[in-house]
């Protein structure tokens, strides 16, 4: 089970004065049809990049929380770990991305039919984002509008 | 901070009408942020959906959070345990 004491010593007292940014009130979208009809998309925050693309910033004050779109179609094996913590094991999502990031397992609830198909671009953030001001005030709604115009009824968010 | 990163972003994706549901591995950040549908994992940090390369404990973890979005009854926040079996 995670805990904080797994984390180092600075991060715990970090951590023992933060702020958690409370959502208030909590918004509410029901599931407008059954999961056989829905399409999905994946969130990560485990800060996975395509080759080719920018690595989050990790020397930007309060955290990067910027966002990159990993194509439907995306071998797992070439995604590349840019996530900036130490706070976390990464060899488990390296010997296994999908720990982190589903893609494969969700590839298999279409052809299931759990699940009606995929989006065709699913997002990776990269978690440390200790101010998440620009998060919610420009990431996240840009990352809803994109999902929102492509039509996407559900997500499934993974931390790390 | 994942934890939170991400209910920041389900919570944006619930009130442009997309249902979300969250996997959290720190059971207190999902009480102090609330994400709208959680579901807590009991596992490592790094390791959402336990040990890697085992697609049925995969498979098992995302189904439970699947469930919390069919559940016509849940109000928000839910915050929901996955017990492994």
């Amino acid at each position: 089970m995670a805990t904080f004491d797994e984390l180092s010593v600075p991060v715990r007292m970090f951590l023992k004065g933060y702020r958690w940014r409370r959502i208030d009130p909590v918004p509410w979208a029901p599931l407008r049809k059954p999961l056989s009809a829905s399409r999905l998309a994946l969130i990560s925050s485990a800060g996975w990049v395509l080759p080719g693309q920018e690595p989050f910033a990790r020397t930007l004050a309060g955290g990067d929380g910027s966002f990159r779109e990993i194509p439907a179609d995306t071998d797992l094996s070439i995604l590349i770990d840019a996530h900036k913590s130490q706070s976390f094991d990464h060899e488990g999502m390296h010997r296994d991305p999908n720990l982190a990031f589903p893609l494969d397992r969700a590839r298999e609830l279409v052809e299931r039919g759990r699940i009606g198909g995929l989006n065709h671009r699913h997002l990776s953030f990269m978690g440390s984002i200790t101010a998440p001001g620009r998060l919610v005030r420009d990431h996240a709604p840009e990352a809803a509008l994109l999902l929102v115009e492509d039509g996407v009824d559900v997500a499934l968010l993974v931390p790390v | 901070m994942c934890n939170q990163t991400v209910s920041l972003v389900a919570a944006e994706l619930e009130r442009q009408g997309i249902s979300t549901v969250t996997l959290m591995l720190l059971r207190r950040v999902a009480e102090e942020v609330r994400p709208p549908r959680a579901l807590f994992v009991p596992f490592p940090h790094g390791y959402p959906l336990d040990y890697p390369n085992d697609p049925p404990r995969q498979h098992e973890v995302i189904e439970a959070a699947l469930r919390l979005l069919e559940d016509p009854a849940a109000k928000p926040p839910v915050l929901a345990d996955y017990t492994p079996e």
